[in-house]
């Protein structure tokens, strides 16, 4: 089995995989265009090792198929699979030096100068001058820095990262996250990044799919995703959201910019582009990021393409230098976050004041009121 | 003298740092002690008396049996000079068990340790039918074995049937039962060892390799293998050492052709009532087990992995 020099397409078309009657992947269809960065994002227990284990060919799906290229490799055994793995638990071979583990695949493929090209491998990952170590000696970030070099020697035609970086402290982090990225574009390969951290899936990646419960919530670019969610668990899991029960109360209306109207309790109306709703009749969450939201001091006149809602009164107030974070209890709706960016030095509102607020129309999105309004808030990924 | 450097937390002050260390000492040797004295008494003093014995010479115009202290080298020469092939047939009755029982105890280990991975009572069931011949003494089982290869048995008139022995040809009294007998005697010893390595075995390892192009035979070939050898190592000592000093299976199953080292000390010390030549075989024994099994150690290189 060659690696490939360039990376290939990877789809995965309707793949369920269930272990007893637990239903770890449920359904799963998603394509990864050749040459791409894609993250899985999703909390712990979602299924996504699962997801890279049935590319690998470790697990076979109990239903679906798995693409390669134009290949169906849903049979094939792992080691004929152009595929490699750096695994969660790094899975170094404990009786080989590091240099080994990483000539090992290569060695397999009987590749022309297996050691000069392992070198090579581990001085990317700045891992040579530790190449005649046993992996039990090493560090947690110097062992995953290895498993990185042993997969990424390869070449593979896709490239499966679980949680690659989760053992490296933030500097190192970023210095691999930038690292990934110019080997990725560089070498053109495929890469399937998973991830806890919706940061790095965000940076990195050229799409992001967000998974939950075994199924992918919403799949895009990382600004697709997160200007407009379409679940209120990506709503929450992604960055942070307000969202506000209501009722739509006036349908869409006609022509270009059209909007619906929607109740949020007391009477209070707010706007939502129609084509930023998924449902555009009966119960809906309205959805706004605390960014986006303004304090105004006096209810003052707004235009007609600003939603204020208010008055709330402020319960907190959280200074992190760049910003100001606000939390307002505002009655009948709840508390809502407002993030304020410092550039007029700030300071203004206070704990107690009585404040609006204000977002505009174009910002707000609209997902499903059948939803939980805290789905996905505080799972592990969202910091 | 501070409370901070009284406790050994003193910045900078390392005697006050290690002296707790050295307290502790007392205590660990105390609970040392009885292993200590078991030794001195059963391994240090029994082997210091049989290394002086091997060198008394018999009291002259004294009894049978009747030795009086010397330093006669020329007693390793004597038994050396005769009983050598004794030495070197042992060791290689000892060797071929060692490696059947390899072949057959490395499969089961990996059958019960990984094969049935997952399936605990399947495990244990497993686990001690390996075990149960121990239930049983071993020179009864070795006499059993005596009826099941006897000229009569049904084995022999199925192996004459199927032509794979002559119809005069037997399987007691030959050197291949007594090398199945020691193969069958110490099998437990080669699988559990395996058993215990294969058992540790990460399985996450296993598919490693497979993710970097290994087969599943080269796969057992790089990765089982390798890291099951401290087990291999360890069932193979504790299979060879016995196996060539053992003096039950040559008697029970073998032959005059197939007198083992083990036999002849046995005899040496109880039938002719020849001590120092016992002794000095013992220890000609000993020393060529030692010597052996350092450079096997050396040659396997798990020293690392043990
Ligand atoms: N072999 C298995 N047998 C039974 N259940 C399994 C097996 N493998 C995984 N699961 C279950 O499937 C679910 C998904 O597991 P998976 O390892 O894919 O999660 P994950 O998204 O990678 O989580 P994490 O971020 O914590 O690594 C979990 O609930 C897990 O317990
Ligand atoms: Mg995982």
């Amino acid at each position: 089995m060659d690696g490939a020099s360039s990376g290939t397409g990877l789809s995965l078309e309707r793949v369920t995989k269930e272990f007893g009657a637990f239903v770890a992947v449920d359904d799963l269809s998603l394509h990864v265009p050749a040459g791409s960065f894609f993250a899985l994002l999703g909390p712990s227990g979602c299924g996504k090792t699962t997801t890279l284990r049935m590319v690998a060919g470790l697990e076979r799906p109990t239903r679906g198929r798995v693409r390669l290229g134009d290949e169906d490799v849903t049979d094939r055994r792992p080691h004929r699979r152009p595929v490699n793995t750096v695994f969660q638990s790094y899975a170094l071979f404990p009786h080989l030096s590091v240099l080994e583990n990483v000539a090992f695949g290569l060695r397999r493929r009987r590749v022309a100068e297996p050691l000069t090209r392992a070198h090579e491998a581990l001085a990317l990952v700045e891992m040579d001058h530790l190449a005649d170590r046993r992996p039990a000696l090493l560090s947690g970030g110097q062992q995953q820095r290895v498993a990185l070099a042993r997969a990424l020697v390869n070449n593979p035609a896709v490239l499966l990262l679980d949680e690659p970086l989760g053992a490296l402290d933030l500097k190192l982090r970023r210095q691999m996250q930038v690292e990934l990225k110019r080997i990725q574009t560089e070498v053109g390969l495929t890469f399937v990044h998973v991830t806890h951290d919706q940061e790095e899936a965000m940076t990195m990646a050229d799409t992001v799919a967000v998974m939950n419960a075994g199924r992918i919530e919403q799949m895009g670019s990382p600004a697709d995703l997160y200007e407009l969610p379409r679940t209120a668990f990506v709503a929450n899991f992604l960055g942070q959201s307000n969202l506000l029960r209501g009722t739509v109360v006036e349908g869409p209306s006609v022509g270009p910019g059209s909007v619906l109207a929607v109740d949020v309790g007391t009477g209070r109306r707010v706007l939502v582009p129609t084509e930023r709703a998924v449902r555009t009749e009966g119960e809906v969450l309205v959805g706004v990021r605390p960014e986006k939201l303004h304090l105004v001091t006096r209810d003052e006149e707004v235009p007609w393409d600003v939603n204020v809602v208010g008055p709330g009164r402020v319960t907190d107030v959280a200074f992190s230098g760049v910003s100001t974070q606000y939390q307002v209890a505002v009655p009948g709706l709840g508390t809502l976050g407002v993030f304020v960016q410092n550039i007029s030095g700030g300071g203004e509102v206070r704990v107690g004041d009585e404040v609006h607020l204000a977002c505009a129309v174009r910002h707000a999105f609209g997902l499903d009121g059948a939803e939980d309004v805290a789905s996905g808030v505080a799972e592990d990924g969202a910091a | 003298m501070s409370i901070v450097t009284a406790i050994g937390h003193g910045p900078g002050n390392a005697r006050a740092a290690t002296s707790p260390a050295r307290a502790a000492r007392g205590p660990a040797y105390l609970l040392l002690a009885p292993g200590i004295a078991y030794l001195g008494v059963f391994f240090v003093i029994p082997v210091v008396a049989l290394l002086v014995t091997s060198l008394y010479v018999p009291v002259p115009g004294g009894d049978v049996g009747q030795f009086q202290p010397a330093f006669e080298w020329q007693n390793y020469v004597t038994v050396l000079s005769t009983y050598w092939p004794h030495l070197v047939r042992s060791f290689g009755y000892a060797l071929v068990a060692t490696l059947a029982a390899l072949l057959i105890g490395y499969p089961v280990a990996y059958a019960i340790a990984v094969r049935a991975r997952g399936r605990p009572f399947v495990q244990a069931m497993l686990l001690v039918l390996v075990i149960a011949p121990f239930f049983t003494s071993f020179i009864l089982r070795t006499i059993a074995w005596k009826q099941i290869l006897a000229d009569e048995s049904f084995v022999v008139a199925a192996l004459r049937a199927v032509q794979l022995l002559p119809p005069d040809g037997r399987l007691t009294a030959t050197a291949f039962a007594v090398v199945a007998g020691l193969t069958y005697n110490f099998l437990p010893f080669m699988t559990l060892p395996i058993y215990a390595s294969l058992e540790r075995l990460d399985p996450r390892l296993v598919e490693a390799g497979g993710d970097l192009y290994a087969s599943g035979p080269t796969t057992f070939w790089r990765v089982t293998l390798p890291l099951s050898m401290p087990g291999v190592v360890s069932g193979t000592l504790l299979t060879f050492i016995p196996a060539s000093g053992d003096f039950v299976n040559s008697v029970l199953l073998g032959n005059n052709g197939t007198t083992m080292i083990g036999q002849v000390i046995d005899s040496r010390f109880f039938k002719v009532s020849d001590y120092p030549g016992a002794a000095a075989l013992s220890v000609v024994l000993m020393v060529a087990i030692l010597l052996l099994v350092t450079s096997y150690i050396r040659r396997a290189g798990t020293e690392d992995l043990l």
